[in-house]
Formats: structure tokens, sequence, C-alpha cells
């Protein structure tokens, strides 16, 4: 089916979701969430560990069914209509989905028959695939012996085989190499340009500014913030200054120096001696500011810059603690440590 | 079909297809699935490991270490005794490949994958059993065939024999639902493969398959006489060596019958709801 053929009918967004809410026992793992993808656009959910992201992504791929609100997909209700719903989505989960007995190549072509494809169909659109996401030398050994990326790679390439209208990905490059995970983004940008609607969740705040047209933030199973990555950043106010004290035993002298320049107290980590200070739009001359107030006091800094905050800043400001700190943090493979402040700002 | 405007238009009624169209689907989803599935079992090695060499393995320890101290009345000995007992376990038994290939594909997402798409609510459940019978076969014809190399010899014509077989196979499938139920309830592999199928073990050697039940205490013959397991391994050997068949015969049919239906369902749920 083409994205025209599915989207036949139905001229209103191609995922809307209004109201929606689900408990596992005790635990609410969506509270009322409402979300908004026009055809074609990218929505990022981002949130960490826990935020209730595969959930969202359950109901509306028809696998869960949501105690309250409702969810469509190209207006077809995820609940009343879930047949037609599974005929125009694809779903790459959170664990790649491959049957690692089998070649990279019959695992697609299996797809393809299960998609109701002939077996001509099958074999072209898998051999389509397999070049596409950089699978053919690989493509015939089984998918037991794929690399962390090419598993993803071929899982992405699986839900991919029915041309699906909207696309859903559960944290697609969580525990990718950033080698990997770049590559990954390119594939997904590429998609996107052939009129798909794609719906992708990430624990990675630069993953949804990178490939996102909008987001949304969600913690403990609520949109806490919504809006393109510009504008979640401009919520926070503005610029931050950021500078390395060469010497940690002057951290509180060189915070003490600067902390009149921004709007509320400046951020620390005593372990790297990191200090920012937002300063809203007062942009250079805030950083000749600084400098003249580090000198003052004495102080020695290194790597001193003025940058455009991050989505961790958001999160951090938004949610009053980093995005991996999660209270429910699950062991889980590829999670990024260290401070969050630091994580997107590479 | 009109829209309403924001901000809450109508969802649109997508028309269901027809029941026609349900069946050539739900055949062929069930037919490829099979194929997949024997495909992936003849690529795993652990598979022939459980489907072949362990029946055998237990068809000999039977026959020449337990053998010579379990007295039998059963005509040619305890090797006839012991045939049509093994190869209900060894059908009972192939089941672990049922449970811990759903329990896999749950735990890896690949079930939830086949629940996303437009695919037969059952074909997954029903194709997994067609490629389980095939492997339960190949089971039973082997472990068969070395009963035949240590002496096992039908003493009935060859209509029971392969009755014999069939209700062996049958079992199988029957034990093979209650085992996909199980695989997908606990939906992880290392547990399925630790204890998940435990139950087999009282049911299947607390039975009539190994010792004739009057050797037990008391209160385990109440058990193992009144067991499915027992009263279709006596079935199968009323059918291989000669005896009375029918009331086994009602009593075995009736059993599988209410396997298949309880289970059946309860499999298919386990499946949606995953
Ligand atoms: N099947 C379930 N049974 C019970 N609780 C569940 C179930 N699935 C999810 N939860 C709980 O619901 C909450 C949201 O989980 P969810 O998997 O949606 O989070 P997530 O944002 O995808 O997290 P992660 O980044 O770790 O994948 C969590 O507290 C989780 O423990
Ligand atoms: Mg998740």
């Amino acid at each position: 089916m083409t994205v025209r053929e599915a989207t036949r009918g139905w001229d209103g967004p191609a995922i809307l979701v209004e109201g929606l809410r689900k408990s596992f026992g005790e635990v609410q793992a969506l509270r009322g969430i409402d979300l908004e993808v026009a055809r074609g656009q990218v929505l990022g959910m981002l949130g960490p560990n826990g935020a209730g992201k595969t959930t969202a992504v359950k109901v509306l791929t028809t696998l869960l069914a949501p105690d309250a609100g409702r969810a469509l997909v190209e207006g077809r209700d995820v609940v009343h209509s879930a047949a037609a719903v599974r005929e125009i989505i694809g779903l790459a989960g959170q664990s790649a989905a491959i049957q690692e007995e089998l070649t990279g190549r019959e695992n697609l072509e299996i797809m393809g028959r299960l998609y109701h494809l002939t077996k001509g169909e099958s074999r072209h659109r898998a051999a389509q695939l397999l070049e596409r996401f950089d699978l053919e030398d690989a493509a015939d050994r089984p998918a037991k012996g794929y690399s962390g990326g090419m598993a993803r790679r071929l899982d992405l390439a699986a839900s991919l085989v029915a041309r699906p209208a909207v696309l859903f990905l559960d944290e697609p490059t969580t525990g990718l190499d950033p080698r990997s995970r770049m590559g990954m983004w390119e594939v997904i940008r590429e998609l996107v340009g052939e009129g798909a609607t794609l719906l992708l969740t990430t624990q990675y705040l630069e993953e949804a500014d990178e490939l996102a047209d909008q987001i949304v933030v969600i913690d403990h199973g609520e949109v806490i913030a919504a809006g393109t990555g510009e504008e979640l950043k401009n919520r926070i106010g503005g610029d931050v200054v950021e500078f390395v004290v060469a010497d940690r035993t002057h951290v509180d002298t060189a915070v003490a120096a600067v902390a009149t320049l921004g709007e509320g107290s400046p951020s620390v980590d005593r372990e790297t001696g990191q200090v920012s200070v937002r300063v809203g739009a007062a942009g250079s001359n805030a950083l000749v500011d600084a400098v003249r107030a580090l000198d003052a006091a004495g102080v020695r800094s290194e790597g001193l810059g003025i940058r455009r905050p991050s989505l961790d800043d958001v999160f951090l400001a938004l949610t009053g603690h980093g995005a991996d700190s999660a209270p429910e943090t699950r062991g889980r493979r590829g999670r990024r440590s260290g401070r969050p402040e630091h994580a997107g700002a590479r | 079909m009109t829209t309403v405007a924001h901000p809450a238009p109508n969802a649109i009624h997508a028309p269901s297809p027809s029941f026609g169209d349900r069946l050539r689907y739900g055949w062929a989803d069930t037919a490829n699935l099979t194929r997949r599935d024997i495909k992936i079992w003849t690529r795993n090695p652990a598979f022939l490991v459980f489907a072949v060499i362990q029946p055998v393995m237990f068809v000999l320890l039977f026959r020449y270490v337990f053998g010579g101290a379990i007295p039998t009345t059963v005509p040619g000995g305890y090797v006839n005794y012991l045939m049509p007992g093994i190869i209900a376990q060894s059908a009972a038994f192939a089941s672990f490949g049922t449970a811990i290939a759903l329990a896999r594909q749950m735990q890896r997402g690949v079930i939830d994958r086949f629940r996303s798409m437009p695919m037969a609510r059952s074909a997954v459940l029903l194709g997994r059993l067609a490629a389980d019978t095939l492997r339960l076969t190949v089971t039973v014809i082997v472990v068969l065939g070395v009963g035949y190399a240590v002496g096992f010899r039908f003493l009935t014509g060859i209509g029971p024999a392969i009755g014999m077989l069939v209700l062996g196979i049958v079992f199988g499938v029957a034990i093979c639902t209650i085992s996909a139920f199980v695989g997908m309830a606990i939906r992880d592999e290392e547990s399925v493969g630790s204890f998940g199928l435990i139950w087999l073990f009282p049911l299947t050697f607390v039975s009539s398959a190994f010792v004739t039940v009057r050797t037990m205490p008391g209160w385990l013959q109440a058990f193992a006489n009144n067991q499915p397991v027992t009263i279709v391994i006596d079935e199968m050997r009323a059918m291989a060596l000669g005896g009375p068949l029918v009331e086994h015969g009602w009593q075995s049919a009736a059993w599988l019958a209410g396997i298949f239906v309880v289970f059946i369902p309860l499999a298919v749920r386990a499946y949606r709801r995953s």
C-alpha cells in the first residue's frame, strides 16, 4: 500500500492521541497523553527510563489496549479498527526483533510473505532493502553473527517491508556505538524524505534534536513539554556561558564571581570543575563580563565559551532532574553514564 | 466520508476484510509461519539434541540399564512394554521446543512485531503447532526405529500399529498446546528452560510409561491410574500389543479433546495479551 492509498479519506493529523491512559496494576504508565503529528512529520518522544515511551508506542501499534482516551493512526482507531491500523504501520520495537537462525535475506522475505506480498515481490523488496541498509555482504549469513548495528538495521528494514505510511521506532539507536548511530540517523532521515510519518522514542536528547520536527518530552507518563527543539531551548531562556575551573579548590570563588551574570544560580559539576551560567539574551556581552569577573577574582578558567542550551538543559529545567536520574532505573544495555548536562553537548 | 474539523475529528470507519479473505490470509499466514518454524528448527543444533538424541538415549537407558530390573508379564518382554510408553514420553518432551521457541520470540519482540502486522491472530500458534507436529513425527519415527533395533515388535496388525503412532503424535501435540501456553505466559527463555516444564516429569514418570502402576504405593496409584498419560499409554499399548481398546480409547479421546479445548484458547489469549 502506498502512503497515498493508506491515507485516503482522512485529512487530519497522521497520529492523533487524546487523553491516553494506561496502568499496569499500581503503576500509571500513561496519565493522559495528548499528541498530534502531521503527515510526513517526525515526532521525537523524549523521556528517561520508565517514562512511558514504550507503553505509548505499544498502544499506538495496537499491542496494548488503553484504559482511557483514544488514539487514531491516519484516522483509524487503534482499538476499534486495529486491523486497519496494522495495514498501514511499521514497528521496530525496543529490542531487535529478528530471527537469529535465519539469514538477513530470509528474515526480510518472510516478512514480505506475512504482509501478503507475492513470493517475487517479497524477494525483490528484500533485495532492495538489503542494499539500502548496507547489508548486502551479510545478506546470506545467519543473523546470529550480526553486530548490534547490523541487527538494528535489519530490524528497521523489516519494519519497512510493506512501505508503511506511519512508522514507529522505539529507541532505534539505543546500544549502538556513535558511528552506527550516525549511520542510523542517516537512514532515518532518508526515510522521512519519502513522505512517511515517523514517531521515534529516544533517551538521547541530541537524537531528538537531530531527527525530529516536533519533540514531546514525557516523564512519569505525562507530556511535560512540547515544541520544536528550538522552542524548547528558548523556553529555558537563552544562552549558557560555560567554563571549567582549572584549580578545583577555586570553584566556589568562581561561582561567586559569575553569580550575578545569570538569571538564577550557576550549576556546578564539582568533579570536573565545570560551571554553567544561563545568561538569557545577554549573549557575547555576558561572555566578556564573565572573563572580567573571573579575572578580577583571580580564577584561571579553561574552555570558556558560550553555547545554545542543549536539550539536556531543557530536561533539567523542566523536571528538576537530569534525563538519567529517573527513579526506576532498570538495568539495560547501552546506557550513557556521567552527568546529564554534558551528554548532549558534544 | 466527512471529517469533522479539529479538535475532535471522528475516526474513519475502516471496512474489515471479508470472511473469505480472512480465511485465505489465515491459511497463507499459517503455512508461511510453519515453513519458517521448520527452517529455524533445522538450523538449531539444540533442537536436534532434543528431538532425536535425547529420546534415543532414553530408549537405550531403559532397555538395557533399568529394563533388567523391571519384571513384566507382557509378551515379548520389557522392551515391548517400554516402547509405547517411551514414544508417548518422547512426544510429550518434544514440547520443550514449543515452549522455548515461543518464549524466546516473546522475549525478543518477534511476537510483538507479528502482532503489529495484519496477520491472523491464531496463525503464530497454528504455524508453530504444525511445525512441531512434523518435528514430533520425526522423533516418534526415530524412537520407533531404535526400538525395533533393540527388539521391540508390534504384536497386532498394521492398522493398530499406525493407530498407536498417530495417538502418540496427537498426544504430543496436545502437550505442545499446554507448553505453548506456558511458554507465552512465562515469556522468558531461561525460566522456561529451567522450570517451565517441570510438571511434565511427574506426569510422565508417575504413569504406566515405564513400570506397571501396581508396583507403586497405593496413594500414588490413585493418581497414576487416573491421569491422562497413563490412560493414553495404556491405549497405545493395547494397540501395539493387543488387548481391549474401547474403554481407554474413549477416555483418551476425551482427555485429548479436553486439553485442546482448554489450552488452545488459553494460548491464543496469551498471544493476544502479551
Ligand atoms: N507489562 C508491564 N507490566 C507492569 N508494568 C509495566 C509493564 N510495562 C511497563 N510497565 C511500567 O510502566 C512504566 C512505563 O514503562 P515503559 O516501558 O513505557 O517506559 P519507557 O519510557 O519505554 O522506558 P525505557 O526507556 O526504559 O524503555 C514503567 O514504570 C514500567 O515499569
Ligand atoms: Mg521503552
